[in-house]
């Protein structure tokens, strides 16, 4: 099980959180005036890398804070995790030591 | 007593402690320390199981948990455990063991024609017939094959034992307790770390314990353990030892599966203990210690019991005391066999020849050997053996030669050599590389915090073992941040060690037609593998498959190297360039007792119960699941059944009264200056000039513009809304409240608290409601005129606070009582004593059901099913027209969602009012519909009525609303039922009774 | 040569030394007339029908590993029509009378076993959805039967029934012809029969970028063996259809996670059928060998590492031993993980893309095996005429688009 940062509470155990997708995903500002396709994008459609994933994860047993989480899903290594609202990170200060 | 066969030296065994077990039926006499294996072969006793496919006769080839042969099922009854390794199973006084997959016995067993059949029992047979005719498979062929597969048979009972886990942290975990292992542990633990370390033995010290030469700082090798252990077992808090625990599993970050057994070694365990325990260990350093197996010889009949590895015989020796033979021979391509050969020697077999598939052999054990008078044949293989149910001769060959010489014995050894043992490396995801010189795979880069140490990394020598255990201890305890000092030892009286050999033994015979076994215990010959790379396996993955070698319970240990050397010579391929199949856990075989430990019965899964469950029961309730809690589903009186119960409790409900408890549904505070605004974004629902006091039907959609949830909410105060959802949708609609405040509308004032378990919640619905709570409120005017259908008030009911609610999901006049979850069984027996004066009742969720669906009220995943709109289940109404914004607003406007043919909630009447749908009947347009016509909807809900006397029934219809007045038809084996389609309420359409 | 008891018994004679290789292994060519990409049950099924059935024969099947390396090379097995929706009824129905006669069509035992396939319910609401499958089902000619409880143990006899139990049982969904086969039969089967067509199985093959024209048809697949030309590409790949996609520029709805499952030590017949819960997340069966065969769900977050937790290992096996008790002191011999590609519906998507020659066959979750002849099969089509074939036509993707989506989660998941 992985062992994961919360930027609140620190290393905790996975069984303490729940995955809640990808990152920056964001709800277009006005979505009445998105067309079909944009708003399934939204909905539905994912980059799903296999590679550096931005996600969120909800520490759900612990603090109840989303938070967004930089981990590689090949190798499932968590590389940092910071909290909602705060910028995307740029991967590329990832790309040369990841796995 | 065959004491003949026991060595004059003990071994590890206690002689003053004999014990008497049974095997077959039949009584055995061994020692305390022994194996199952050990007393067997002590006793002479070498047949022990049969093979899966040909039903060989087999025993013993190695001494430990790699051991492919002597599958055997110990226990008796409930406690039957089937396919136990025989060098594993420790004796106790009493064991009942008895062999498997042989009928009507392990000498004479019906199986065995199977091995006459085997030309036909090719590898991949099974692919390329049993097909006809078609049916056969099925009929015939397959019974046949599943009766003859399997290997032991599953208990009959229920498992009595118990199982236990534990959650552990240390700063080194050590796996496994050999030279480098123990080494690693001394080093970890003198520096303060924390140390755990497991063997999977039931005793620490792996090979140390069978080395009767070697010295170690001039301490014997089973000194230099005891030492070792005593050191690490006085840091009792600091280090926590663990023998017949194995690791088996090398999971991400550092966290590492342990097994432990703990009682199977015992005859009459304390009850108190659990057979196994899992151990979740994580660990910020791990070592690796688990050293090497030994590689057998593949040459033909090398599967006959008396033939085993060389390594396994000196153990048996010196460890347990056994002469596993009377007259041997060896056979070999690696040093470590003369050794094993000279402590034969000593023990007291007689040694007839060793041969070696090596041009020369001039290390200092086969001079030892040698100068000790026994016969070495180098360049020289074995290439077959005699004798059925015990080896009888041993038959070997000058390589490259084709005559052949017959060398009578009873006991063959053979070593190949020996592979590191490098499972959890790989599990941990590390690299391996191949060590061209050595034909071993060895761990090359890490990508978790652990090192190896020892025979596992590829080390030879034990000299080597000591120094990379102490070096690996000490380097992992100094990166936790301990300061570890350098250790070290002199080993002395152990020569070096060399050599190995891979692939099928060269022999004169046809390939084609000899058994020279690479897997034992799946029946996988070398002319398998070459059949299978003939055949287009080119992948080890496929040759894998194919064969099946490498896939029983000793899962390849000692087969892999051999098979892959067999593809890659077939393949013409290095054998890296073929590869290792991938490692996967359990490293052996777990119970899944273990696996599933606390969690079973009253601890499977938590039970949530409301504060009146313990009345309800005395009551004799019946109760249903609805996700954790347990919810009284009817209240049956003496001689009813739930039908009966139900339909009285809904007359009563609607004549006089009844109460009903809701404290399941959800409950969520909604506080802040922003709070409307928050519940407009997440409710279809407009909430912004809800007055204080009032209250309001919420339907709540996914962000795809399904409908997720409802509920009652009452507006507190201007900046405090009082939540409900339904039972089972309460934590998903908290989580995504949650999900949207923090990350879509963070900028909001508002937060959001569970209060779920807060308030105990007593519905009071019927005519007589009023009349029933208002003896026991205070502060609260319950006049229509002050506190109107659809408003709260704060106040008291039985001296304890109370926010009351005017609501009705029965469409009578109703209240539901909130009171703090501690008052809630007293407030309900004060509620309930007034009840009992006017004869209300109390009644359940299936009454609640019938009720509410006579009103056409929806229940959120029986009407709906993730996939309706607010429309379909004609609660378009509850959309705030203004509103720019809400989750699930944009969906509902996409082509799909606004069709016109959408199936619509309406309401069924069968033609026919006593006939009572099914739920989940499909409805369809005409009568006598062949099969395969698109069903227009199904029935969601459907009951027999006290109010209306007869049927009826709720269901979604495509277009419903235009066809009301239509009769359809329900499709069912028995026959059609005609239904009417109506408007979804059936009773009280104009809401007067819900305004009294 | 053909498979036949009376060939396996010819061959014995000569100590099996003639049997031909079953698939070939050619070298690429410049182009060929369609390419799959992915050599799993889908991809060289597709590939065979579009051999047997559509004629083209100049076709090659891409893999980048080994052929049946994905859920053919490990796999529960489990093979059944029950679904809810009507479009999803007639696509893996259509797979279960194509798996009735598949050994026969590919001269390969696939050991197809209809030993039945039964749901457990274990609260009033599974009750609720599982009646509403029953009926569903018998309307479209699917055999499903509701039982009580002693039924269903009678059907399956270690089966736990205790009414003490957490989550006692109150009935079951039995349908008797869903069962099991062998999973890599299905692989080998197809790729042997496609390659005796003329098919091209190119192992070791990985595809680096999809070539497009000016007007943005394909042309083409870069690989690690060279650029091949074609004008049609079917993108076979399951976990790793995103990643293909991508190098066309397509995004999909789909999220790849792990799953894991496990088998015991081979014991004798314990188990005579397969048994699932969704409401306590596990399923079983017993294979040929005598394992027992035992899954669940996906671990919880994406990933392309093909390991999971421990702790879905344990609660399935917790699961297992409630439902099993006689279970508890068998043994877990070997876990094993893949990744699964994942759609918001939880159904499949067959269809073309908006790059003209592109088509795509993806989304199948944990469900993929038991469609694998019927997906082939009307994935072939869809390429071979460029439009779906009636069965897959709904499974497209502009239904989450449009909002039409077939939601085979939806229905099981939601408790009131």
């Amino acid at each position: 099980m992985l062992l994961i940062p919360c930027p609140y509470c620190g290393e905790r155990p996975e069984l303490e959180f729940r995955y809640a997708g990808e990152a920056h995903v964001a709800r277009p500002a006005d979505p009445m005036k998105t067309t079909d396709e944009e708003w399934a994008e939204y909905l539905y459609f994912r980059s799903n890398p296999k590679g550096i994933h931005i996600e969120r994860w909800r520490h759900i047993s612990g603090c109840a804070r989303f938070f967004n989480c930089v981990r590689d899903t090949v190798s499932d290594k968590i590389l940092k995790t910071y909290k909602a609202g705060e910028p995307r990170v740029d991967l590329k200060q990832f790309e040369k030591g990841a796995n | 007593m065959s004491l003949h066969l026991r060595t004059t030296q003990s071994g590890r065994i206690n002689r003053s402690k004999p014990l008497t077990f049974t095997f077959d039926g039949k009584s055995y006499k061994g020692f305390h320390g022994d194996t199952l294996a050990s007393a067997l072969l002590a006793n002479g006793v070498h047949l022990m199981g049969r093979s899966f496919k040909y039903h060989r006769p087999r025993g013993v080839v190695t001494a430990g948990s790699d051991e492919p042969n002597a599958l055997v099922s110990v226990g008796v009854g409930a406690r039957h455990t089937p396919n136990l390794r025989a060098t594993q199973v420790e004796l106790y006084d009493g064991l009942v063991a008895k062999s498997q997959n042989a009928w009507p016995s392990l000498s004479f067993d019906i199986g065995s024609i199977n091995n006459v059949l085997s030309p036909l029992f090719v590898a991949g047979f099974y692919y390329k017939t049993f097909m006809w005719p078609n049916i056969a498979w099925k009929k015939l062929y397959e019974p046949i094959i599943r009766r003859a597969a399997g290997l032991g048979t599953a208990p009959t009972s229920p498992d009595p034992d118990h199982y236990s886990t534990r959650y552990a942290h240390c700063d080194v975990l050590v796996i496994g307790a050999g030279a480098a292992g123990l080494s690693a542990a001394l080093a970890a633990a003198e520096s303060g770390a924390r140390v755990i370390l497991c063997d999977e033995q039931a005793e620490l010290g792996g090979s140390l314990l069978s080395d009767l030469h070697a010295t170690i700082d001039g301490k014997s090798a089973s000194e230099w353990v005891a030492h070792a252990v005593q050191t690490l077992s006085a840091k009792s808090g600091m280090v926590t030892l663990l023998p017949r625990t194995q690791a088996f599993g090398y999971f991400a970050q550092n966290f590492v599966g342990l097994v432990e057994r703990v009682t199977d070694h015992l005859a009459s365990p304390d009850k108190k203990l659990p057979r196994d325990r899992l151990w979740q260990v994580r660990a910020k350093e791990v070592v690796i210690a688990t050293g090497a197996h030994e590689c057998p010889l593949v040459f033909p009949d090398n599967d006959r019991p008396g033939i085993m590895l060389a390594d396994a015989a000196r153990i048996f020796a010196n460890r347990y005391g056994v002469r596993p033979g009377g007259r041997a021979v060896v056979a070999t391509a690696h040093d470590s066999a003369y050794q094993a050969t000279l402590d034969l020697k000593a023990a007291g077999v007689s040694i007839e020849r060793i041969v070696d598939l090596r041009h020369e052999a001039n290390g200092a054990l086969p001079n030892a050997a040698r100068a000790a008078g026994i016969r070495v044949d180098v360049a020289t293989a074995i290439t077959g053996s005699t004798g059925s149910l015990r080896v009888k001769s041993a038959r070997v060959s000058k390589i490259n030669t084709d005559g052949e010489e017959d060398i009578p014995c009873d006991l063959i050894l053979m070593c190949g050599g020996w592979t590191p043992s490098v499972h959890l490396f790989s599990q941990s995801r590390g690299k391996l590389k191949f060590d061209a010189e050595r034909n071993v795979f060895i761990p090359d880069i890490s990508v978790q915090a652990e090192r190896s140490a020892g025979a596992c990394k590829g080390s030879e020598t034990l000299s080597d073992a000591f120094a990379d255990g102490f070096s690996a201890g000490s380097d992992a305890a100094t990166k936790v941040g301990f300061k570890a000092s350098l250790h070290s030892v002199t080993v002395s009286g152990v020569h070096e060690a060399k050599g190995g050999f891979l692939g099928a033994v060269p022999h004169p015979h046809d390939a084609g037609r000899v058994k020279a076994f690479v897997d034992f215990q799946n029946d996988v010959t070398a002319k398998d593998i070459k059949l299978a790379t003939r055949e287009g396996m080119r992948s080890i993955e496929h040759v894998k498959r194919y064969t099946t070698t490498g896939m029983a319970t000793d899962q390849g240990k000692l087969s892999n190297m051999n098979a892959l050397a067999i593809a890659s010579q077939a393949l013409d391929k290095s054998i890296p360039e073929l590869g290792l199949t991938t490692f996967r856990q359990p490293y052996t075989p777990i119970s899944f007792g273990a696996m599933a430990n606390h969690s079973r019965g009253d601890l499977f899964d938590p039970v949530r119960r409301t504060p009146t469950h313990a009345w309800a029961e005395k009551y004799g309730a019946a109760f249903e699941d609805v996700g954790l809690w347990k919810r009284a589903w009817y209240f049956p009186k003496a001689g009813e059944d739930m039908h009966k119960s139900v339909l009285r409790e809904c007359k009563t409900v609607r004549e006089t009264a009844g109460i009903f408890d809701a404290s399941t549904l959800g409950k969520i505070e909604v506080v802040g200056l922003d709070a409307a605004e928050f519940m407009n974004l997440l409710y279809t629902n407009p909430w912004s000039k809800l007055e204080v006091g009032r209250l309001r039907y919420g339907v709540m959609l996914n962000e795809a513009g399904f409908v997720m949830d409802d509920g009652v909410v009452g507006r507190i105060a201007e900046d405090r809304f009082h939540v409900t959802t339904t039972t089972g949708g309460a934590p998903r609609v908290m989580n995504h409240m949650e999900d949207y405040l923090q990350t879509e509308f963070p900028h909001l004032k508002v937060h959001l608290t569970s209060t779920t378990e807060q308030w105990a919640v007593v519905a009071v619905q019927g005519p007589k409601a009023r009349d029933i709570i208002k003896p026991l409120v205070k502060g609260i005017d319950l006049s229509n005129e002050s506190m109107p259908h659809m408003s709260v008030k704060l106040g008291k009911i039985c001296g304890v606070p109370t926010r009351l609610f005017r609501m009705s999901f029965t469409g009578e006049l109703g209240f539901e009582v909130n009171v703090p979850a501690d008052y809630g069984q007293a407030v309900w027996e004060a509620i309930w004593a007034e009840a009992q004066k006017h004869n209300a009742c109390a009644y359940g969720t299936e009454t609640m059901h019938v009720l509410r669906a006579e009103k056409g009220f929806i229940i959120v995943g029986q009407e709906t099913d993730g996939t309706m709109t607010p429309d379909d289940v004609g609660l378009a109404w509850t959309i705030g027209k203004i509103k720019p914004d809400f989750v699930g607003k944009r969906s509902l406007t996409r082509p799909d969602l606004v069709k016109s043919d959408r199936k619509q909630l309406v309401g069924l009447l069968p033609l026919d009012p006593k006939t009572l749908l099914e739920e989940g009947v499909q409805i369809v347009g005409k009568a006598n519909v062949p099969t395969g016509t698109p069903a227009l909807g199904h029935v969601t809900s459907s009951y027999e009525s006290a109010v209306l006397g007869r049927t009826f029934a709720l269901a979604v219809v495509a277009a419903g609303r235009s066809r009301i007045g239509e009769t359809l038809y329900v499709p069912m084996p028995g026959g059609d039922i005609a239904v009417k389609v109506t408007d979804p309420v059936f009773y009280d359409k104009e809401g007067a009774r819900l305004n009294g | 040569m053909r498979f036949s008891f009376l060939n396996l018994a010819k061959q014995a004679l000569s100590a099996h030394r003639n049997w031909p290789e079953q698939w070939r292994f050619p070298e690429t060519k410049a182009s060929y007339d369609a390419i799959i990409v992915g050599a799993g049950g889908h991809g060289l099924g597709t590939a065979y029908y579009l051999a047997k059935e559509h004629g083209m024969r100049n076709i090659a099947v891409l893999e980048k590993g080994w052929l049946g390396g994905g859920n053919t090379g490990r796999n529960t097995t489990i093979i059944r029509s029950n679904y809810l929706w009507e479009e999803s009824q007639g696509l893996y129905e259509h797979s279960v009378k194509l798996w009735e006669t598949l050994s026969e069509e590919l001269n390969y035992n696939v050991m197809y076993s209809p030993r039945g396939v039964m749901m457990l319910a274990h609260t009033v609401h599974d009750i609720q959805v599982f009646k509403r499958h029953v009926h569903a089902n018998r309307l479209q000619g699917i055999d499903n039967e509701w039982l009580t409880t002693e039924q269903a143990k009678e059907f399956c006899p270690i089966l736990n029934i205790e009414k003490n139990m957490r989550y006692p049982i109150l009935g079951a969904a039995l349908q008797r012809r869903g069962g099991t086969a062998r999973h890599d039969a299905v692989a080998w089967g197809y790729a042997r029969a496609a390659s005796a067509m003329g098919v091209d199985i190119i192992q070791n093959c990985e595809v680096k970028g999809i070539r497009r024209d000016a007007n943005g048809a394909v042309t083409g697949v870069e690989t690690t063996k060279g650029f091949i030309g074609t004008k049609k590409i079917g993108v076979v790949a399951a976990g790793h259809t995103s990643v293909i996609m991508q190098m066309a520029h397509v995004r999909m709805p789909l999220e790849s996670y792990p799953l894991q499952a496990l088998v015991s030590e081979p014991i004798k017949p314990i188990m005579p059928c397969v048994v699932m819960s969704n409401t306590i997340h596990a399923y079983m069966s017993q294979s040929d060998k005598g394992e027992l065969v035992i899954g669940a769900g996906t671990d919880a977050y994406t990933s392309y590492s093909q390991t999971g937790g421990l702790h879905i290992t344990t609660h399935t096996l917790d699961a297992i031993c409630e439902l099993f008790p006689v279970a508890r002191r068998m043994r877990m011999l070997r876990n094993w993980g893949g990744i699964v590609d994942v759609t918001p519906d939880r159904s499949p998507i067959l269809a073309k893309t908006p790059v003209k020659g592109l088509y795509v066959n993806c989304g199948w979750g944990t469900g993929g095996f038991k469609a694998t002849p019927g997906s082939a099969h009307v994935f072939a089509h869809t390429i071979a005429r460029d439009e779906p074939h009636p069965i897959n036509a709904g499974f497209t993707i502009e239904r989450f688009k449009t909002g039409r989506l077939i939601d085979e989660a939806a229905a099981a998941a939601v408790a009131h």
